[in-house]
């Protein structure tokens, strides 16, 4: 079964003692029930969305309505955030028409995040980037924009949820992952971390009731990721993945060990509560599991 | 027994769906594979058959049946022992290039060998398809056995490459 540095289970969530799907297996049977189960995709900020219910009005028109609300708030934070939209409130900052001071609300919270993520990766996450060579830096926080307005989504979607009873729900933003079980009789959300150089095939996969993985490489779309220090595209990692309990920051570490390249282990290495999965140029595999917080 | 050949010909589905991702976006297929995706088998992962299945011997999976079009992909015929080794064909399942058939040979409730019996031949096009798809399958089963997902953790997926993304068919088989 085991392929020597390559199929490997990250978990972890696996303490006994909060898992919910193991707390139950007292005569050896985990009990497991099957749910009805509904998936719903859109594509927003040039993503496919796909969002995943589980539980017993999974099919219902209540359940439809919640998740076309969390469509909706995701069109309303990119219609706050595109660079693409010549009128949204992030396009008049970068032509120099607002300042950050006057922008909204939601875009002064994400600018003090994107302060924090440069702050937490050592530089290697930076919203401030110059165009060319010598140029005045621009405010650009696409990369931190996706994985928290998914995330922010996701949280008033389980909120909105709960009040029609316990329920599973995955969001997958483009291939960045958030999960939550407010049920114990369901299966653990598996999560598969594909192979950079075959996508369809998965170095591993993720079992997760709760929390979040995301992949940063260069496999969809070529080099999106600069280093702020050199404005060149990171080398010796294809793809950086990292499995934590909050879709934000697990994005922000994927981006930051990704441009840290051969750097990436002993840094992830650092982090508590989460496990990254490096994949250098030769497609090997390394998992490395921060401490506890 | 039983109850194992129906655990292992729901990954024998997955199988399939992996190879019809690499050779066709037919949409037919992505739904044939359906009791695979929809995480029906709790003991799937690890290649033991503590699956829970009806008795008449199905997937007990609401998704499939409510796609509708899940008929096929998840029976099959066994060779095997009483024990949990042997050989196991899955049903041909039509794509838009020809039909595909997987075998999958098991060891003590492991699968150690999956190949594909049938597939398309014939033009030039089908033979590249081949020559890219079978490793991946064969290597697939016997890395990970992941055919079980929900989603996948990859670079991100544009919305020009969704439709072809494993992704989509998960999604597909669950709308």
């Amino acid at each position: 079964m085991t392929v020597p540095g390559q199929a490997r289970t990250v978990r972890p969530d696996a303490d006994p003692g909060t898992d919910p799907a193991a707390a139950p297996a007292l005569d050896g049977a985990t009990p497991i029930v099957e749910q009805p189960r509904r998936s719903f995709v859109e594509q927003v900020m040039g993503l496919p969305m796909s969002v995943h219910v589980r539980g017993p009005l999974a099919r219902d028109d209540r359940v439809a309505r919640a998740v076309e609300a969390a469509f909706a708030d995701l069109r309303a934070d990119d219609a706050m955030f595109s660079t693409w939209k010549p009128e949204s409130p992030v396009s008049r900052m970068r032509r120099g028409e607002l300042r950050l001071e006057d922008a909204p609300e939601r875009v002064r919270r994400v600018a003090a995040l994107c302060d924090e993520a440069a702050e937490r990766t050592g530089g290697a996450f930076s919203a401030w980037l110059p165009p060319a060579a010598g140029a005045r830096p621009v405010f650009d926080p696409t990369g931190l924009v996706k994985g928290w307005a998914a995330e922010q989504a996701f949280d008033r979607l389980v909120d909105r949820l709960a009040a029609l009873g316990p329920h599973d729900v995955l969001l997958s933003a483009g291939g960045d992952v958030v999960v939550g079980c407010a049920r114990t009789d369901t299966p653990d959300w598996t999560v598969g971390v594909e192979d950079p150089r075959m996508r369809s095939r998965m170095l591993l996969t993720v079992p997760l009731r709760r929390g979040a993985v995301a992949t940063s490489g260069t496999a969809a779309r070529g080099a999106h990721i600069v280093d702020p220090a050199t404005g060149a595209a990171p080398s010796g990692l294809l793809s950086a993945t990292v499995v934590g309990p909050s879709l934000t920051w697990a994005d922000v570490y994927a981006t930051a060990a990704f441009v840290r390249g051969a750097d990436a282990a002993q840094w992830a290495s650092t982090l508590a509560d989460h496990a990254v999965v490096l994949v250098d140029g030769r497609g090997d595999v390394r998992t490395v599991t921060g401490p506890p917080s | 027994m039983r109850r194992i050949a129906i655990g292992l010909m729901s990954t024998l589905s997955g199988l399939v769906l992996l190879f019809s991702y690499h050779t066709s976006t037919n949409s037919g297929t992505a739904l044939a594979s359906t009791g695979t995706a929809g995480g029906t088998a709790a003991g799937q992962s690890d290649g033991t058959a503590s699956a829970d299945t009806s008795a008449d011997g199905s997937t007990s999976s609401d998704e499939a049946s409510s796609s509708g079009s899940s008929s096929g992909s998840s029976s099959g015929s066994s060779s095997g022992s009483s024990s949990s080794s042997g050989t196991y064909t899955g049903d041909a399942v039509m794509t838009r290039w020809g039909v595909v058939q997987v075998e999958i040979t098991v060891k003590n409730g492991k699968i150690t060998k999956s190949e594909a019996v049938q597939y398309p031949q014939g033009n030039h096009r089908d033979e590249q398809i081949n020559s890219y798809a079978l490793p991946v399958l064969a290597e697939e089963v016997t890395a990970a056995q992941s055919a079980n997902i929900d989603a996948v953790s990859g670079a991100t997926v544009t919305s020009d490459g969704y439709v072809q993304s494993l992704q989509s068919a998960i999604d597909q088989a669950h709308l």
